[in-house]
This record gives structure tokens, sequence and C-alpha cells, in this order.
């Protein structure tokens, strides 16, 4: 038991931290440079991707296990559908989500809702599907794998925000401002985020 | 200049994904660490591009408006994991340095943005030459981007020395980092030729990319750009 504790808390780390999914794998980069003008709405967007994706690699991993990866239906070889259920459970999944929290908790809905739509075509969500599958993670440690990647997504794009609002009032040379200056920052962030690959 | 010359042009000069709509910046950033592997990455969305544009193309009268998404969808993961399937059994090397970024293939704004703005409209011919001709202009960007990598970050170009021993190489450029430095470098490169144009009086092409934000990104209508941004100024207004 401590030993499986000690091995989620060290595959968490590891993709929150060391391989943090916008700083090294690149995923997510579309949302990571477009909705990070300002912390609140940053902050909105990493909390919407944390939730969609924690449920989407739950539901992915149970799909995995029960229909797709099981030895009993066709002999465990539709694993080649892999990429296209997931992305369409995906697609399907953020409708639904947005539904239920439209109805049954309209405070939360109001908070993370116009994000929402915008996850589906977000790489991150089925990155971390297919990863929890290419690496073998049981259903436990697919959810945990995911809550810690979107949560390293949250980290970066608050991070990201909050240095933007202070380049606004900087004299940046006119070629480099706008996208350019926000991908060096980036790539500074990187290099911080280096510091961390002694973690593990 | 006929039809289908004219799709391939623009897609590799006038609407080059890569530089001049900024699209696929995802796999654009990961798999550019050498030219070989930008050439490969190319080469695979641009076999998925032609074939999806094909099939969406020949469908475009079948499809109902209201799941268009869904079907294109559809349409791009299976081309996805047929090229997969390719790569895996005949170019394995390949295969393992571009890893997970051939299966988010599906997820490149650049083949459901084509699929919704070109080929759902158009005939199949054009169709075809207009995912050959954007798929060359990613490739063309992608393996450019390569060699300046690989050229700074390790002294070859295609995995061959060019540079003296002398040159220590940069190795940043080949790591996370050097992705955003390189990228960085271009679209300021694009934006000084633009601010150019402005000032002569010339038409600016415009970027659709994600520099724009998501709401400019090609498959806003699968997600409802639109509506964020607009409800975010909102928000920002109060």
């Amino acid at each position: 038991m401590g030993e499986q504790i000690q091995n989620l808390l060290l595959i968490a780390v590891g993709s929150a931290f060391v391989n943090n999914v916008v700083l090294s794998q690149f995923l997510g980069i579309c949302p990571f440079l477009g909705v990070s003008k300002n912390v609140k709405t940053a902050a909105g967007m990493g909390s919407a991707v944390v939730f969609v994706i924690t449920i989407a690699s739950f539901v992915t991993g149970l799909i995995y296990k029960f229909i797709l990866g099981n030895p009993n239906i066709m002999g465990g070889e539709l694993e080649y559908l892999n990429t296209i259920v997931f992305i369409l459970v995906i697609a399907a999944l953020v409708q639904f989500v947005e539904m239920v929290l439209k109805k049954s908790m309209p405070s939360l809905y109001n908070a993370l809702g116009v994000y929402l739509p915008l996850i589906t075509t977000n790489c991150a969500v089925l990155g971390v599907a297919l990863t929890n599958v290419q690496e073998g993670y049981d259903i436990l440690t697919g959810v945990v794998n995911g809550f810690a990647t979107a949560a390293g997504f949250l980290v970066s794009i608050v991070l990201m925000a909050g240095i933007r609002e202070k380049i606004e009032h900087n004299d940046i040379t006119e070629s480099f401002q706008g996208t350019p200056i926000v991908l060096v920052t980036a790539g500074l962030m990187a290099i911080a985020f280096f510091g961390f690959s002694g973690l593990i | 200049m006929n039809k289908c010359t004219e799709r391939i042009f623009n897609g590799l000069v006038k609407e080059n994904p890569t530089f001049v709509l900024m699209l696929g910046m995802c796999p654009t950033l990961a798999v550019t660490t050498s030219a070989t592997n930008g050439i490969g990455m190319g080469l695979s969305t641009t076999a998925v591009l032609v074939m999806s544009n094909m099939l969406i193309s020949m469908l475009r009268k079948i499809i109902p408006d209201s799941v268009r998404m869904p079907a294109f969808i559809v349409v791009v993961a299976s081309f996805v994991t047929i090229v997969d399937f390719l790569l895996e059994g005949f170019v394995p090397g390949l295969y393992d340095s571009l890893g997970l970024y051939i299966p988010l293939i599906v997820v490149n704004c650049i083949i459901l943005g084509r699929a919704e703005s070109y080929a759902s409209k158009n005939p199949v011919l054009p169709s075809v030459f207009d995912g050959l001709g954007m798929g060359l202009g990613f490739t063309v960007g992608l393996t450019c981007i390569g060699i300046v990598r690989e050229l700074i970050g390790s002294g070859m170009i295609f995995g061959h020395q060019v540079l003296p021993d002398s040159y220590v190489p940069v190795t940043i450029f080949i790591l996370a980092p050097g992705a955003f430095f390189v990228l960085a470098c271009l679209v300021a490169l694009q934006n000084k030729i633009k601010n150019n144009l402005a000032r002569k009086g010339k038409k600016v092409p415009e970027a659709a990319g994600c520099g724009a934000g998501c709401a400019a990104c090609g498959n806003r209508a699968a997600c409802g750009g639109h509506m964020l941004t607009s409800e975010t100024d909102k928000k920002d207004k109060e």
C-alpha cells in the first residue's frame, strides 16, 4: 500500500513538473498563448482543463479496460480504435459535462462554462488519454496522472498570465510585441522548469 | 494559372500554414528537434490531409450539416490510425521519435480547418490539391525550423555533420526551450515583414493561428471559440 502511494506520488510530480505538459511536451499551446492575457481568465481556463482531463482520463480508462483492451471482446484486438474512440468520447464528454454543470451547478458553470467547449480540441486531453494507455496505467494511476498533468497546465498558464500582466507595461521592440515576447517568456519558463528534472 | 496548381501555390506560399497562418503549433514546436523528424511529421500530416480532404469532399453532399464536425473527426481519426500503423511497420525509427505526436495529428488545427473551410464546399480534385498544397507548405515549414534547430543545436543537418568540429553545439536549441526561442524569432520576423508592408500601404495577410488566440483557430466551429472571445471580452470590460 505504502509503495503504491509512493509510486502514484512519483507519477504525479513527474507529470506536473518534470514533464510539464505545456513547457516540455508542447500540448495545449493554443490556449496557453491565447487565454493567458490576465490571471483570472487563465485560472478559469486552467481549472476547466483540470476538471475535464480528470474526468476524461477516468472515462477513457474505463472504456479501455472494459471494451477496447478487454481480451474477451474480439480477443483484445480492438486497440487500434483507441484514437478514434477517445477523441469522440472526449468530444461527447465535454458537451455532457457542460450540460450537467449548467443544470445542476450553475455557479461552477458560470466560472468554467465559457472555457468548456474550447477544451474538446485541446490536444492535452487526448494526449493524456493516449499516454495512460501507452504506459499501461490502471484506472487509478491514469486519473492521478491526468489530474497532475492538468495541474501542471494550470500552474504554467497562471504563471504565464501573471508575467504577461507585468510585460504589458514594458517597452518592447516593435517586432517582438505580442506573441513573440510571450514565446520568449515561455522559453525562459521552460528553462526554469528544467530545474525540476532532478526531483525524480 | 489553373485551379490545381493555384491551390498548391496557395498552400506553399500565400497561405503557408506555418509561416503565414501559424496553424498547428503543437507539432511544430514538439517534433522539430531535427530536420528528419520535421520532414517525417510533415509528410505524415500531408498524407492524412490529402486523404481526408478527398473523402470529405466526396461525402460533402451526404453529411448533414448539423453533425459535420463529428463526421469530419471520424474521417480524420481513421486516416491517422492508418498512417500510424504504416509508420510503425515501415519506418520504426521515425515512429519512435515522433511517438505520441502521430495520433495527435487528429487534433491538428490545419486538418479540421481545411475540411471545414475548403473540402466541405468544393469538388474532389481541387480539394485533393488543396490538401497537397497545405500539407507540403506545412512540411516545408517544419523542415526549415528543424534544419535551423538541428544546425545550431548539434551542428548537423539530416544527421550529417556540416559545421567544423571546433563548433560547440548550443544544446538548448534541440531541447524544449529552444523550440520557443526559434518560434519567437520566426513570429517576430513575420511581424516585421507585416509592419513594413503596412507602412507601404500594401495588403497585409492575416494570421489565423494561435497568435490571434483560439478565436481564430481553424476548428473554432468545433469548439465555439468565437463565443469565448466575445464573452471574455465582456468580462474584461466589467
